[in-house]
């Protein structure tokens, strides 16, 4: 404020003028129109409909587990649609711009996708799709009623989508950061990014990060308290295994996230020196530290993705899985490992040979693991009958894509090999292998395979199919060019080009991102058609693919409750067991269910956060400091309700119950 | 870490009704005992003293064992602490609370050892970020922008 | 799949009202155990830039050790009085819990001043956390717990008038083990900032 370098800043403003509007870039006026008609579109047809008393009461302030997982698949769907953008504006530029010309994105805005593409993509797509599968399988799966801490569950689905907002501001009020995805300095530092964007970079993460950190305490502890009797730790379904794997890992690696992003706000804030050239700071202790957390973090994407396959291929093999006990092995290996490991993504830094072969050799230890797990899928299906639904296709995808893919990255893990493919696209095209081939295919496994059960409805399969062939199809022809321009030696995070020889290839790239592009339509029409013809697809039965684990026992979306009577698990897939062994669904003395109250503390305190993010990133010290207290208040406030619960009543249990059964009977399903 | 065989491994083993708060007395608090305090205070008090001396006093011992003892007498603390003072042993919620413990102790081990290795390494292998000034080399600096307030020790 | 030979069948749910465990000991020392990884990554700070002075003043120049060993033992002494406040808990003494939980807020707050006249002092002296590496990795980490104790004051307040209005119901008592947890866990971190960052420190 008085040096006179920086740009204005007013008291009730900060450094926030009109200037910070980008009405002079056409590209985001058009992004700003479109999105101002979809989503007042959107607005308009809630209030006509008078649904917002409706969203707010049975949604917002839900602490209901299914509801909460619906509603961070749908967060993540809308921001796969922004991150989905950023990569086919970056196909298509990098597409244009050879022989002179620039393309049609200015370097500065082209830097700014890049990093947010990557940033949404694994933190607000990824992260909030997993966290949305945990959220409406795990509890399920282990025979609870609901997660251990249900208004935590809430707050932290509303911490995400604050952190997901803040980001999405950076869009039409100042810019986002243009350092790539995970912000090094010293680029990062105030000196090279004296603007917002590295603050709303630092911010939106960290609010998002208090979410996720919240929900993976939530997870653990419900995991391991929640279980229904009986079901001891090697009795657990694959998924829950991974599930509390996953969340272990959260809350190991999260905080060292936090951690380094606020000491780079020290340094930015209140010039520090932990990553700055000069008096005495040291930027490589940030890559240091935030590969960290950078490293597991693709293991907490990846490993809960295994535990969909786990559960899709045994299901529609018919078979149990192959190698359980070696597979929770090879799970928790793969958790601990993956901490050994993160020198490998700076192995060109200068740390010297004993250090990169320490943690070259252990980056190669964790494809045996991984191995293993491939191998299971395999023999899993070798001489099932195997089913070939949406979900399966998806798993053979998997198999195939991230096989491949995982050599490249052992490859990658040789240093030699590595300071010579380092920073080059064939880096871009391994990891985009393995999140792709890996994580999205799963995903959309897991959504193919529980939508029948969250929503009561199955996904078309027609569309599904067609979307499963676009992404496929269109991930190969869109990164095999990257891999042979990385091996030419073609750098990452280049706006343009000089040497015309290349075009082509960025050319057959950018088809490959046409071609999932109408995979990501597809999947849209996929959810469309399904809404659409909802009784067409409607499973009545509860168990539509005569599945092996507790959640196919309830009805089909489950009731409030989910279980009218704690399940008693007697073997590993425990409904499985009970069909087989004749299991009749109990028709009376049922009791009344105790169930957590909805609360709005949640989203105001979210709200309050995202605000208080605003201020500062715009320097607006008023308003992050109401907004603080204001959040420091209301959690005061909310710890002095001690009736936060309520009694479903007995006779309310046996009608829904009830309807079930009969329901079941009509269609003349078995038990 | 097999659970329990007693069929209710999914932690319903304490009979108790304290679930939902109403109640008096949940059933999971800790099993503490004015002994057990007393006992880890004094404790403490004495693993506190000595590495002060050991900094404070004119100990006759070279550097580098003064500076292990502190560390030791730091480790043995924490357990004590850890022991005394939060509750700890295996029984606690069935063992949850301790393996979380442990492991936590592995992984910061794990990232503070990797860290130092890695950048002391690094700055073994390239040109330090900026130099690191030596006593001899403050020794020769007279402008030092502050002045040291009192006695140096060594 | 038929309903048949139900009778040879299994009992297959619980035909009671089940109530799990309740798990908020565990997720609150979850959550400290990650907040551990937190003052990991500060420790591994003031280790690799513990000597980047920077031509600046370093640990021996600055630390004032007899304040420190104050401090420490107002936080040390601050233990041993809420585990007494724990200790009346657990007889349903709510008078003695309340005066032994004021009796550490005390404390806490005689620390937060000693830490608070420290960084003045230092700030005063030109040695802010802007002057080199080292004094920020320094500023951070002691900041960083200095920061949780006023959490833990704040908390404690908050407790106070918790249990005054409302007794010593299970809720609370749950709370206060919560709390006790949170404050035996910064006793650990000092532990590690006076051994790592002061003793050694001063000797450098």
């Amino acid at each position: 404020m008085t040096d006179p370098s920086t740009v204005e800043h007013s008291a009730l403003f900060g450094r926030l003028s009109l200037e910070a509007i980008p009405y002079h870039e056409p590209i985001l006026v058009l992004t700003f129109i479109a999105i101002a008609i979809g989503g007042g579109a959107v607005l308009a047809i809630i209030t006509r409909m008078g649904k917002w008393g409706y969203l707010w009461d049975e949604w917002f302030t839900s602490v209901d587990h299914k509801k909460i997982g619906i509603m961070y698949i749908v967060l993540a769907t809308i921001m796969l649609l922004r991150g989905f953008s950023d990569a086919l504006m970056m196909r298509l530029q990098q597409a244009m711009a050879f022989d002179g010309s620039r393309g049609y994105l200015p370097p500065e805005h082209y830097d700014q996708i890049f990093t947010a593409h990557g940033v949404i993509m694994v933190l607000f797509v990824a992260m909030p799709m997993i966290v949305g599968l945990f959220n409406i399988v795990v509890p399920l799966q282990i025979g609870a009623r609901d997660v251990a801490f249900p208004f935590l569950n809430n707050f932290s689905f509303w911490m995400t989508a604050a952190g997901a907002g803040l980001l999405m501001a950076s869009l039409f009020i100042g810019e986002f950061a243009k350092t790539g995805w995970l912000a090094y300095p010293p680029l990062s530092g105030i000196n090279f990014s004296p603007g917002t964007g590295v603050d709303y970079y630092i911010w939106s993460l960290q609010i998002a990060g208090v979410g996720t950190l919240l929900s993976g305490v939530n997870f653990v502890v419900t995991i391991v308290k929640m279980r229904a009797p009986g079901m001891t730790l090697m009795k657990m379904p694959i998924f829950t295994w991974t599930a509390l794997v996953t969340n272990i890992l959260i809350l190991a690696v999260f905080p060292v996230l936090t951690a380094t992003l606020a000491l780079l706000g020290l340094d930015r804030y209140f010039g520090m020196h932990f990553f700055t050239n000069d008096l005495g700071g040291n930027m490589m202790m940030y890559v240091n530290l935030i590969w960290i957390w950078g490293h597991p973090e693709v293991y907490i994407l990846i490993l809960p993705v295994f535990g969909v396959f786990s559960e899709v291929v045994a299901t529609f093999s018919r078979k149990p899985l192959f190698g359980y006990s070696s597979m929770v092995y090879a799970t928790l290996s793969i958790a601990l490992l993956s901490y050994l490991v993160w020198l490998h993504h700076f192995f060109t830094m200068g740390s010297g040979a004993s250090v990169n072969s320490f943690f070259a050799i252990a980056t190669m230890i964790i494809s045996i693991p991984t191995g293993v797990k491939i191998f299971n899928w395999l023999f899993t299906m070798y001489r099932g009958r195997i089913h070939f639904q949406v979900p399966m296709l998806w798993t053979m995808g998997f198999l195939l894509t991230f096989v491949t893919g995982g050599m490249t990255g052992v490859m990658l893990a040789v240093p030699p090999a590595d300071f010579i493919l380092h920073n080059s696209l064939f880096l871009v095209a391994h990891f985009h292998h393995v999140i792709i081939g890996g994580v999205v295919f799963g995903l959309f496994a897991g959504i193919n395979y529980w939508c029948p059960k969250a929503i009561g409805f199955h996904l078309d399969p027609f569309w599904g199919k067609v979307s499963f062939w676009c992404w496929l199809s269109g991930f190969w022809v869109a990164f095999t060019p990257l891999y042979i321009m990385g091996l030419m030696g073609v750098t990452r995070r280049l706006s343009h080009f000089t040497d015309p020889s290349l075009q082509i290839w960025f050319q057959i790239a950018l088809v490959g991102g046409i071609l999932v592009l109408c995979g990501i339509v597809a999947f849209l029409i996929q959810i469309y058609v399904s809404i659409r013809d909802r009784e067409r697809l409607r499973d009545t039965t509860g168990d539509p693919w005569d599945a092996r684990t507790l959640e196919w026992s309830t009805a089909s979306p489950p009731p409030h409750y989910n279980f009218a009577f704690t399940p008693i698990v007697y073997e590993r897939d425990a409904w499985w067991d009970m069909k087989r062994r004749g299991f009749k669904r109990p028709e009376e003395s049922f009791n009344q269910i105790h169930m957590p109250d909805n609360t709005a503390t949640g989203i105001v305190l979210a709200g309050l956060s995202a605000v208080c993010g605003f201020g500062l990133v715009w320097h607006i010290w008023w308003m992050a400091i109401l907004a603080f207290v204001g959040i420091v208040g209301a959690t005061i406030w909310h710890t002095f309700n001690y009736n936060r619960d309520h009694y479903i009543p007995a006779d309310d249990v046996a009608q829904t119950e009830t309807a079930f059964i009969q329901q079941l009977g009509e269609h003349g399903a078995a038990t | 870490m097999s659970s329990s065989s007693d069929g209710r491994a999914g932690g319903h083993h304490d009979e108790s009704v304290f679930v939902h708060g109403t109640e008096q007395g949940p059933a999971d608090l800790p099993h503490a005992t004015r002994k057990g305090y007393i006992t880890g205070f004094v404790l403490s008090v004495i693993l506190t003293i000595v590495p002060f001396w050991l900094v404070i006093g004119d100990v006759s011992l070279n550097k580098f064992a003064i500076v292990m003892l502190i560390l030791g007498f730091g480790v043995v603390q924490i357990f004590v602490h850890v022991v005394y003072f939060l509750h700890m042993n295996s029984q606690s919620e069935q063992g949850w609370n301790l393996m979380a413990f442990l492991f936590t102790l592995i992984l910061v081990t794990i990232a503070l050892a990797g860290s130092i290795w890695i950048m002391f390494n690094m700055n073994l292998n390239m040109m330090p970020m900026s130099p690191l000034y030596s006593e001899e080399a403050r020794a020769a600096m007279p402008e030092l922008p502050l002045q040291p307030q009192g006695e140096r020790k060594h | 799949m038929t309903d048949a030979s139900s009778a040879t069948a299994p009992q297959f749910f619980v035909s009671e009202e089940d109530h799990p465990d309740n798990g908020v000991m565990l997720g609150f020392w979850l959550y400290l155990m990650s907040d551990c990884l937190i003052f990991a990554c500060l420790f591994a700070c003031y280790a690799v830039y513990g000597q980047s002075y920077a031509a600046g003043p370093s640990g021996a120049d600055l630390f004032n050790l007899p304040l420190i060993a104050v401090s420490t033992a107002a936080l040390l002494l601050s233990s041993i009085t809420y585990g007494f406040a724990v200790l009346e808990m657990l007889h349903q003494r709510k008078d003695a819990v309340l005066k032994w939980l004021a009796v550490t807020g005390c404390l806490g707050l005689a620390f937060l001043g000693l830490e608070l006249y420290e960084f003045a002092h230092m700030v005063g002296e030109g040695a802010g956390p802007d002057r080199s590496a080292f004094l920020s990795s320094f500023f951070a980490l002691v900041g960083t717990h200095g920061l949780h104790v006023t959490f833990g004051i704040v908390w404690l307040v908050v407790l106070m008038v918790q249990v005054n209005k409302f007794g010593l119901t299970g809720d609370n008592q749950r709370r206060l083990a919560c709390l006790s947890m949170f404050w035996h866990f910064l006793d650990l971190v000092w532990i590690g900032v006076f051994s790592f960052v002061y003793l050694i420190g001063s000797m450098q």
